[in-house]
C-alpha cells in the first residue's frame, strides 16, 4: 500500500484545485493535448510527482476522470496530459479552450520506481496512447540523462496520422544518446520512412542487451502486453524489471470507491505501475 | 472495562435524555423486517430484532449524498448531511463492520465524508440472539471489545451496561442515578448463563480459515459459472452488506444554472458496468467474473491484508438474495459441501 502521497494542501482528498488550460491542441484526430498551471503559484510550483503518476481531472458538470501525467517533475510549473475522446468528461475538456479553468487533484498512483533504474539500461516500449504515460519517464530520463545508462524507446502507431507526439519523436532520433525506433501498422500516406508492421517487430533492432542490467516499460492497449512481454521474457530481463502501467476503472483514485480493485489490491494506490511479476500473480490484472 | 447495570424501565427515560442534543437512531419496525431511523417516540425502539434491512452504513454514508457545492467560484465542501447522532441499538457483528469500513477509509488517504459522521455519532451497541441466518460466531464477531461508547447487554430484567469511552461515559453521567455501580454474585451468574446460552444458539457454523485456500484453489472451478448463470446481478447484496464500500460520483447540475453538486452514491460490484472502461472493454463482463471478485474480497483479500474475513457474519446476504447466492452456499460450494437440491434450485428457479 501506497501511503506516502498526500494531497495537496487540502483536508479534503475529493477537492479539485482550480487549474487553467494554458495551452491545448490535437495530437491526432481523437486526442488532444493539454497543458494545465495550478490556479495557486505557490501550489503550482511546489507540486511534485513521480513519472507514471496520474492525476484526476474534473469539468464542472460533466463529472471526473484519471489521466496519466506526461510531462516530467524535472520541468515543473506546468503540467501536460494527452487525452482521448471518449465519453462525458473528455468531450467536455475537447470543447474548452485556452484560459478556461478545470479542477485538478492529484498525484496518485505508485509512479515508475525511477530510483531503482539508476544506472541501468531502460527499454521504453509503447503502444498508443500508452505515450501518455511513458512520455513522462522518457523525458525524465532524457532530462537526468548521466543517471542512467543506454535508453532505448519502441513506439508503435496504428497508422502515421494516429501516432502521438509524431514531431517530438521524430526529433528526439537525432539525439545519440537514444536508441528511438517507431513504427507503424499500416502506412496509408506513403511517405513514412520508418518501420512498418506491429511493435514487436522492432525488437530485432535492438542492438545487444545487458537484461540483468535493464529496466522495461511497458504501456499500450490490453492486448499489446501479451505478445510485448513475450518479447522482454525472451531478451532475458527480470520478471520484476519489467514494468506496465495498467488502466482500470477508477472513480476516486485514492483507494475509497472500489472500482479498481483486483484481489487485494487497489489500481489507484498500488499501481498503476505493476512489475510482470505482480501480474503473475494476481489473476485479473491484464 | 467498567460494568453498570441499568433496570429495563430506565432504558426509554434513559433514551430520552441523551437524545436532546443528537438524533436518536435506533431500530424500529418496518413490516415484518427492522430498519435504523430517527426516533422521538421511545416506545418504538425495538430491542429483539436480529438484522435490519440495510446494514447502520447507511447511516455514515447515505444511500446518496452530496460532497460538493459546485458554483462559479468552484467546489464547496459539502458536511451539511452531517448531523450530531446517537446511534442505540447496533449489535456487535455490526460495530465490527464499521471497524473494518474504518480500516478502507483510513487506507493511505482519509475520507472526510465517512470519518467526519463517524466521529459525529456515538455508538450504543446492543447485544443480540442469533436467528437461523447469523453467523457471527464463525466470524468472530458475536462479541465486542472496542468500537462503542456503550454496550448493553440484555438480561431480561435489566442490562449490563459496558462503558466504552469517555463520551459514553458523558451520556451516563447526565443522570447517574439510573444506574446501579454493584453488580451481585447472581447479576454476574445470569450473564455468564446468558454468554453460555447464546453461543450455543448459533445454529449453523463455516470454517472461515480454508475459504481462502479454496478460493485459489477453486478460482477456476465450474461451481463460479453456475452461480453466475443464476445471479441476477441486482446488486442487493452489496446494499445490505455491512462492508461493502464501493461507490460511484457523477455531478449533478442544478436546471437553467451553473450551479450543482458533486453527488456520491452507493455502487455495486456486481452491477455489468462497474469495470468498464474507455473503449468499452470490460474486464469482467461475466457475472461468474464479478461473484468472483464480490467474494475474493470477503473471503479471501482482506484477510491477506487486514487478517480477518471482511464477512461479519450478520447473514443479510443470506436473507436477501433472491436466489440464494450469499456467504453460506458459496462457502458452502467451495467446501464441496453444497447439496445437489441448491444447484438444481439454483439453476432453475427464483427461491424468494
Ligand atoms: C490510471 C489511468 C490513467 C489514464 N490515463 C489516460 C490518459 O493519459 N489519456 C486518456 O485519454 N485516458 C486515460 N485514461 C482513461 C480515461 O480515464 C478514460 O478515458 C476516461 O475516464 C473516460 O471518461 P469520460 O467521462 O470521457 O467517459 P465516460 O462517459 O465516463 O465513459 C466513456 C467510456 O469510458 C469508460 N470510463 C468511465 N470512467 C472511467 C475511468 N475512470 N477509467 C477508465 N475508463 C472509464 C466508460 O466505461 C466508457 O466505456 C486513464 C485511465 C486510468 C485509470
Ligand atoms: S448474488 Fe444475489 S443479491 Fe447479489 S447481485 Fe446476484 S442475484 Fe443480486
Ligand atoms: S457477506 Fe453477507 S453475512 Fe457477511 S457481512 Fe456481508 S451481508 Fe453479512
Ligand atoms: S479508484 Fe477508487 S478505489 Fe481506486
Amino acid at each position: 500500500m501506497n501511503g506516502e502521497n498526500k494531497h495537496l494542501t487540502h483536508d479534503n482528498p475529493f477537492l479539485p484545485e482550480p487549474a487553467r488550460i494554458v495551452r491545448t491542441y490535437y495530437l491526432t484526430e481523437d486526442v488532444k493535448f493539454f497543458q494545465v498551471r495550478i490556479v495557486d503559484m505557490e501550489k503550482a510550483h511546489s507540486f511534485n510527482y513521480r513519472p507514471g503518476q496520474f492525476a484526476m481531472i474534473s469539468v464542472v458538470g460533466a463529472g471526473e476522470a484519471p489521466f496519466s501525467i506526461s510531462s516530467t517533475p524535472s520541468r515543473p510549473g506546468l503540467l501536460e496530459f494527452c487525452i482521448r475522446k471518449a465519453g462525458a468528461v473528455t468531450n467536455a475538456l475537447f470543447r474548452m479552450k485556452e484560459n478556461d479553468l478545470i479542477g485538478f487533484r492529484g498525484p496518485y498512483g505508485n509512479g515508475v520506481p525511477v530510483e531503482k533504474m539508476k544506472d541501468k539500461d531502460i527499454i521504453i516500449v509503447v503502444g498508443g496512447l500508452g505515450a501518455a504515460p511513458l512520455r513522462s519517464v522518457l523525458l525524465y530520463s532524457l532530462d537526468n540523462r548521466d543517471q542512467f545508462r543506454r535508453i532505448s524507446l519502441l513506439h508503435g502507431a496504428k497508422k502515421p496520422a494516429e501516432m502521438i507526439f509524431r514531431e517530438e519523436f521524430f526529433a528526439l532520433k537525432q539525439r545519440e544518446d537514444l536508441e528511438c525506433h517507431l513504427v507503424v501498422d499500416e502506412d496509408d500516406t506513403g511517405t513514412w520512412t520508418e518501420n512498418i508492421g506491429v511493435v514487436t517487430t522492432l525488437f530485432s533492432l535492438l542492438k545487444e542487451i545487458d537484461p540483468v542490467n535493464t529496466y522495461a516499460l511497458v504501456c499500450g492497449p490490453p492486448i499489446m502486453y501479451k505478445f510485448v512481454i513475450k518479447e522482454l521474457v525472451k531478451l532475458n530481463i527480470p520478471k520484476d524489471q519489467i514494468l506496465m502501467t495498467l488502466e482500470r476503472r477508477m472513480k476516486c483514485g485514492v483507494g475509497k470507491c472500489g472500482h479498481c480493485a483486483i484481489d487485494y489490491i487497489y489500481t489507484c494506490l498500488d499501481g498503476p505501475v505493476f512489475t510482470y511479476w505482480d501480474v503473475i500473480h494476481m489473476r485479473e490484472l491484464i | 472495562m467498567r460494568i453498570i447495570k441499568l433496570k429495563k424501565d430506565n432504558l426509554s427515560p434513559f433514551l430520552e435524555i441523551i437524545s436532546v442534543e443528537a438524533d436518536l437512531w435506533a431500530p424500529v419496525q418496518k413490516g415484518d423486517k427492522h430498519v435504523f431511523k430517527v426516533v422521538d417516540d421511545f416506545s418504538k425502539v425495538e430491542l429483539n430484532t436480529t438484522r435490519t434491512i440495510l446494514p447502520p452504513r447507511k447511516i455514515f454514508l447515505p444511500p446518496t449524498f452530496s460532497m460538493f457545492n459546485i458554483s462559479e467560484k468552484g467546489y464547496k465542501e459539502d458536511l451539511s448531511h452531517i448531523k450530531k447522532r446517537i446511534l442505540f441499538g447496533i449489535h456487535p457483528c455490526d460495530i465490527h463492520g464499521l471497524l473494518i469500513l474504518d480500516n478502507l477509509f483510513k487506507q493511505a488517504y482519509l475520507d472526510p465524508y465517512y470519518l467526519e459522521a463517524r466521529k459525529n455519532t456515538l455508538i450504543l451497541g446492543l447485544s443480540c440472539w442469533p436467528d437461523e441466518y447469523c453467523f457471527a460466531k464463525s466470524t468472530n464477531t458475536h462479541i465486542i471489545e472496542e468500537g462503542f461508547d456503550l454496550f448493553f447487554t440484555d438480561l431480561k430484567d435489566f442490562f449490563l451496561v459496558w462503558i466504552g469511552s469517555s463520551q459514553g461515559d458523558d451520556l451516563i453521567r447526565l443522570k447517574p442515578e439510573l444506574f446501579d455501580e454493584n453488580l451481585t454474585d447472581k447479576d454476574i451468574q445470569t450473564y455468564i448463563n446468558w454468554h453460555t446460552e447464546r453461543d450455543k444458539a448459533y445454529k449453523w457454523s463455516i470454517n472461515f480459515t480454508v475459504l481462502p485456500d479454496l478460493i485459489e484453489l477453486k478460482y477456476m472451478d465450474p461451481l463460479w459459472e453456475k452461480l453466475g448463470n443464476s445471479c441476477l446481478a441486482c446488486g442487493s447484496c452489496t446494499n445490505v452488506c455491512p462492508t461493502c464500500n464501493c461507490y460511484n460520483i457523477m455531478d449533478k447540475q442544478f436546471l437553467g444554472g451553473k450551479d450543482g453538486k458533486m453527488i456520491r452514491h452507493w455502487d455495486a460490484c456486481t452491477l455489468e458496468e462497474y469495470s468498464e472502461v474507455a473503449g468499452g472493454e470490460n474486464f469482467r463482463k461475466k457475472r461468474s467474473d464479478r461473484l468472483k471478485l464480490w467474494y475474493t474480497h470477503k473471503l479471501q483479500a482482506y484477510i491477506s491484508k487486514y487478517g480477518k474475513p471482511s464477512c461479519v457474519g450478520c447473514g443479510r446476504c443470506i436473507a436477501t438474495c433472491p436466489v440464494d447466492i450469499n456467504v453460506r452456499t458459496v462457502g458452502k460450494a467451495l467446501l464441496g459441501e453444497e447439496e445437489d437440491a441448491f444447484w438444481v434450485r439454483l439453476n432453475m428457479e427464483v427461491t424468494k
